[in-house]
């Protein structure tokens, strides 16, 4: 995927994408959480919050797809403005029902308005949930600023490892 | 070969198994497609592919399929993908 060293996760999150330590009853609760940062950054609409959350009770607990780690969205729709994320971390973790990753600590909104144009922040968010030291200091962050500083951290060292060989296609 | 990686969506959680699942193949220098679906079109592509990955919660809904449905719990776990796409295609 060609498109993936181009996207900077913390260009992706602005402050006001980003709750730490942040409070919440239940996964109902914690969703909400993750679908009202999307709102305050204008990636979606209030319609898409509630979308979030009947995804979960329609198919599931499926999103909690790591220890810890929801990712809460929906399928592309009206109440999608552009692709985006939004960072919630949990001062208390909270049971989703998923029997393997049980307690989540961390949901990331996620919004699409196809299935293509979010393809490169994918990549990015991969990278980042794919390295457990990024991810601890992460959930350990205790203010939006702090997330932003170590997600840049991890775009400026990404942009400087070499390309993955890709000698097999060319 | 084909894979296809299932989620409720088929633009979220079924992306990211996805671009793990093809550094896992990278790896093991496997040649095959692997595609993101959601799960309503999932039981249709799965006719012509080989392996289905997808979560506990909707390997249920998959339903009956001759491809071989691999339930992955840690998306993250490249270790776990390996092993269990390894076991599947031996």
């Amino acid at each position: 995927m060609t498109v993936s060293t181009s996207v900077k996760l913390a260009e992706e999150l602005p402050e006001v994408a980003i709750l730490t330590h942040a409070t919440a009853a239940d996964w109902r609760a914690a969703i909400t959480l993750a679908g009202q940062a999307l709102v305050a950054s204008g990636v979606t609409t209030d319609n898409y919050t509630a979308e979030m959350v009947a995804a979960v009770e329609d198919l599931g607990p499926y999103i909690v797809i790591a220890p810890g780690l929801a990712i809460a969205h929906s399928r592309p729709s009206s109440a999608v403005l552009r692709a985006g994320l939004s960072w919630v971390s949990l001062a208390t973790p909270v049971m989703f029902g998923n029997k393997k990753n049980d307690p989540v600590s961390l949901v990331i909104g996620l919004a699409a308005p196809d299935h293509a144009s979010h393809l490169g922040i994918m990549s990015a968010l991969a990278l980042v949930l794919a390295d457990a030291d990024a991810l601890s200091q992460l959930t350990e962050a205790d203010s939006p600023a702090r997330v932003r500083e170590i997600l840049a951290a991890i775009d400026k060292k990404s942009s400087q490892d070499p390309p993955l060989e890709r000698k097999a296609h060319s | 070969m084909k894979i296809i990686a299932v989620c409720g969506m088929g633009i979220g959680t079924s992306v990211l198994l996805k671009m793990n699942t093809e550094k896992v193949l990278r790896k093991l220098g496997i040649d095959a497609d692997v595609e993101a679906a959601d799960i309503g079109v999932a039981r249709g592509m799965a006719r012509d592919a080989e392996i289905v990955l997808t979560s506990e919660d909707l390997a249920a809904q998959i339903g009956d399929v001759s491809a071989t449905v691999i339930v992955i719990d840690n998306f993250f776990d490249l270790v776990e993908i390996e092993d269990k796409l390894t076991a599947a295609i031996d």
